[in-house]
């Protein structure tokens, strides 16, 4: 049987949710900048901004390992604000200057921030014009990763979405993977769904704009991300029809995801255990090794990327842990409802923040292990929780079988570095 | 608007966090969106700070605009002041909240707290981080320190200490020693590590004693001229500089003062054999104002440097760096376009960087040695063990610091002779630095001869030139250029490379 089995006592789909309005410690969307560059070889991010703004990507980025990245800011001063400059030329401007010195580049993603939102300067416009400018060499498009609009990893979402009008149309039976996955990882995905005989495979988004990704009616998408909701929505606009599954962390959540696709592509049961049957019993061995330190433990999630409850599901199911309360800033049931199924009921749903009440249920419950964010992590620690950061489990490589001991050593590590240290004199 | 890639500040209101963390028993309710919050990362992860910075942050969302951010502050304000019981707040708008234009001072005051409430005005489209912290420090000194009588014995203040400063916490702690054996005692030192109840103290101070300028002047000057403290000018970085701190503490007291130097190291560090070798090593330093100032005169006189180029990121002390640069015999960069600091280091090629973070990471792409000598600052800047850099440990730790990056003496005279030997090869690097030497590039920091002047290397020169020992040859290549310019060659010759040599030799 590959399709993992709800929990006997009911799962969380239909559990009372717990949904806070207050204050929020979680990046802006501008931070999905950072892999998104990444990703897109060919692509630069020009956030319209403020010194904040470029100061947050600099910050998320950690370290500066390029002279010029393919992302920068252009940052608004006075003379923007008090309308003696008009912005829409300063944008031209900027960017004719850009382009020149990097004829590398062939996407260009005007974003917006809260400032360029709330003095309303139009980036759809400026993209429009830009792109007729500048075409066909380079295509330029817009989208907003202000923190009054996007969370965290709504970022990428709002870029994705803003490509989906734009990719070509077609009538082929096909099947769109969608969320940014590391190179290394999307070709084991391809690896593996290439065996099971599914070989018209696109991604989005591609790693350069030349490839040949496209939608129509008769595409079928899969997220690979549980943070896309505006992308399914324009894919949906187009046509596409969504495959819904579980999320492909861990073994079940890999297998459950293939087997969506499989289903939804006639592949064999045989086919089917003959490509995955290696890999899942390698996934096993790998988690059960991580596992042997979170068995039994308890785990608390701060809401952060969207990630929480697929990775919730994958620590109470196959790692043995037990959660108490996952948080998310949003919950849409199209997406996170396949893993809400199958999350054991007991933990607390919660949606939104209020980042005091919640502490204040963190220090209550004082749980073995809490996933929150990096200005938290340390006074956490500090008080005597052990803690993961949240965003690297956005910043490495988790999909997917191979990767699977590696999600829970990313969870084991902490927990067990406390039992490590030891400072005590010996007596 | 202008097109940034890296900031050496981040905006206003993050100097104001470095107050605020700094501090104890304040809090700083600042009217932001949710993703400003990241800022907390910097005091948590960066400095490994174990306490979430003081801030409250309103993070209002698209929907709150138009219908209701000023009660959305107001709220935030209240359940701030309920929670965490402070002595004071200081409230303010990041700077998409400065263009909704709430008000955040105005609300505050209105709310009838039974603490101080000092609203700040932090221009986040015109002003940086270092304005951002000396004008919060300097409004919180305005508001809460009281008129009262000056302590019997001599004591100073002193000014300038924040979070996420660089090596704040031990210079303080030097300086505070090394007054207390010149017989003064610190009365309250600011705002790092004080409280509302402590700035309310400083007037009782005979003295202020201002170790950094970029975020403690304005209330310097201030408390100068409103109480009457005079401050000192001299940053006591450096043997020199301590030295003369020390006198100019001693004439504001009206007392001779004599320091205990049996600690101090440099001199003859810097004196013995092995230190020839650093004679005329050509730096580079960049980084703000008031480090890079002090720390040229300790490279140039107590290091025996040659300094090649120097400059600041922070514009207000454009005109201090351009005098002291012309007395150096260089031209000032002042800048904060990164990719400008790294085009001048690379037409520069020097032997070493001083300089930020941000230096380091271009001395790693153009595989010159860097020592951080200024913030901004990444996590490995902030050591475990105590290591100022003022006073005269501090001027111990400046020479461990400047020589780390370098191949020592002793061992560039072995790589010189040995240098076809298995180990000494170049190749090799620094023995101290293990596996993750700074791999020697083995193109030259000076780029390929371009442009109109093209300069050919003759092979055989070329080929002389690799015998030169790595960490010497970049400047051997463009010594050599240099001369043949001025000699009007365009070939250079295994000749023409001796006869550069010759005319360099020191
Ligand atoms: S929250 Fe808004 S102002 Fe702050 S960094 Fe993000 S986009 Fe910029």
């Amino acid at each position: 049987m590959n399709v993992p089995l709800p929990p006997q006592s009911g799962g969380c789909r239909t559990a009372p949710v717990l949904k806070e309005r207050g204050q929020r410690e979680v990046f802006c969307g501008l931070t999905g900048i950072i892999w998104l560059h990444r990703k897109m070889q060919d692509a630069f991010f020009l956030v319209v901004g403020s010194r904040t703004c470029a100061h947050l990507l600099q910050s998320a980025a950690g370290v500066m390992i390029f002279a010029e990245p393919r992302f920068g800011t252009a940052i608004l001063e006075e003379t923007d604000l008090a309308g003696m400059a008009d912005a829409q030329q300063e944008i031209d401007r900027e960017v004719a200057r850009l382009l020149e010195r990097r004829p590398d580049i062939r996407q260009l993603f005007l974003v917006g921030s809260c400032p360029s939102e709330v003095i309303k300067i139009d980036l759809q416009k400026a993209a429009e014009r830009l792109s007729q400018t500048h075409a066909p060499h380079v295509r330029v498009l817009n989208y907003s990763g202000s923190g009054i609009e996007t969370t965290f990893t709504e970022g990428e979402d709002a870029c994705l979405a803003s490509m989906v009008p734009v990719l070509p149309e077609t009538e082929a039976r096909e099947l769109l993977v969608v969320g940014a996955l590391p190179d290394v990882v999307e070709d084991q995905m391809l690896g593996l769904l290439g065996a099971m005989g599914i070989d018209n495979v696109r991604c989005l988004p591609a790693r350069r704009i030349d490839s040949e990704t496209a939608v129509g009616p008769n595409t079928q998408f899969i997220l690979a991300q549980p943070f896309l909701g505006e992308t399914h929505a324009a894919l949906v606009r187009r046509g596409a029809h969504h495959i819904a599954a579980p999320f492909p962390f861990g073994d079940e959540g890999t297998t459950a995801w293939l087997q969506a696709i499989a289903t939804e592509f006639g592949v064999s049961p045989a086919t089917f255990a003959t490509v995955t049957d290696a890999p899942r019993a390698r996934a096993r061995k790998a988690i059960a090794q991580a596992a042997e330190h979170l068995g039994g433990k308890s785990v608390f999630f701060f809401p952060d990327s969207q990630l929480e409850i697929p990775l919730a599901r994958f620590l109470t199911r196959e790692c043995g842990m037990t959660a108490i309360e996952v948080g998310s800033p949003y919950i849409h049931d199209t997406i996170h409802g396949p893993d809400l199924d199958l999350l054991p009921a007991g933990p607390q749903i919660s949606e939104g923040q209020d980042v005091e009440l919640q502490l204040d249920r963190v220090r209550a419950a004082r749980p073995d292990l809490t996933v929150c964010g990096l200005g938290l992590a340390n006074p956490l620690e500090a008080e005597g929780l052990a803690t993961k950061w949240a965003i690297e489990l956005v910043f490495t490589p988790v999909h997917f079988y191979e990767q699977a001991g590696d999600l829970a050593g990313l969870f084991s590590r902490p927990i067990r570095r406390k039992g490590l240290l030891k400072m005590e004199a010996a007596e | 608007m202008k097109l940034t890639v890296w900031t050496y500040e981040g905006p206003p209101h993050v100097g104001a966090m470095r107050v605020a963390t700094g501090m104890k028993g304040l809090h700083y309710v600042l009217h932001a969106p949710q993703g400003d919050t990241y800022a907390d990362l910097l005091f948590t992860m960066i400095e490994r700070r174990d306490h979430r910075p003081p801030v409250t942050y309103t993070t209002f969302q698209a929907r709150d605009l138009g219908s209701d951010t000023a009660n959305l502050f107001k709220t935030a304000c209240q359940e701030a002041v309920d929670r965490f019981q402070p002595q004071a707040i200081i409230v303010g708008s990041s700077c998409t909240a400065e263009l909704i234009q709430d008000d955040p001072g105005g609300m505050a005051e209105t709310m009838d707290f039974d603490i101080p409430v000092i609203p700040l005005e932090l221009p986040s489209y015109s002003r940086k981080e270092n304005f951002g912290a000396d004008e919060t420090f300097f409004q919180i000194v305005k508001s809460l320190a009281k008129p009262q009588a000056r302590t019997e014995r001599v004591t100073c203040n002193i000014l300038g200490g924040t979070a996420l400063g660089f090596r704040h916490r031990d210079d303080i702690q030097e300086i505070t020693a090394l007054l207390y054996d010149l017989g003064i005692e610190v009365n309250v030192a600011a705002p790092l590590d004080a409280t509302p109840a402590d700035i309310a103290r400083m007037p009782a101070a005979h003295l202020n004693v201002l170790l950094y300028p970029e975020t403690g002047e304005m209330a310097a000057r201030w408390l100068e001229k409103n109480h009457d403290q005079p401050f000192t000018k001299v940053i006591p970085l450096g043997v020199g500089a301590t030295r003369d701190f020390i006198a100019e503490v001693g004439q504001i007291i009206g007392r001779e003062l004599q320091a205990d130097e049996s600690r101090l190291r440099l001199p003859w560090w810097s004196a013995s054999v092995d230190s020839t070798y650093l004679t005329g090593k050509r730096v580079f330093l960049f980084g703000d104002g008031s480090h890079v100032m002090a720390m040229a005169r300790v490279a140039r006189d107590e290091m025996g440097f040659e300094i090649a180029g120097m400059g600041c990121f922070n514009r207000e002390m454009a005109r201090p760096m351009r005098a002291m640069a012309k007395e150096y015999g260089v031209e000032a960069l002042i800048t904060d376009d990164y990719l400008e600091v790294e085009q001048t280091i690379e037409a520069l090629s020097p032997e070493m960087i001083m300089g930020t973070q941000m230096e380091r990471h271009i001395g790693k792409r153009l595989g010159i040695p860097c020592a951080v000598i200024s913030a901004p600052v990444h996590v490995q800047d902030f050591p475990a063990r105590y290591s100022p850099v003022m006073g005269f440990e501090g001027a111990n730790v400046l020479f461990d610091t400047l020589v780390h990056p370098l191949v020592m003496g002793l061992e560039e005279h072995l790589l010189t002779m040995f240098r076809d030997d298995f180990e000494f090869h170049d190749a090799a690097g620094p023995s101290h630095h293990g596996g993750h030497s700074p791999q020697p590039v083995e193109a030259d920091p000076a780029p390929a001869p371009t442009g109109t002047d093209v300069m050919v290397w003759l092979a055989d020169a070329e080929k002389e030139l690799k015998k030169v020992p790595f960490f010497v040859r970049g400047k051997a290549r463009r010594n050599t250029e240099t001369y043949a310019t001025e000699q009007g060659l365009s070939q250079i010759s295994i000749d023409v490379l001796y006869e550069a040599k010759a005319h360099y030799a020191r």
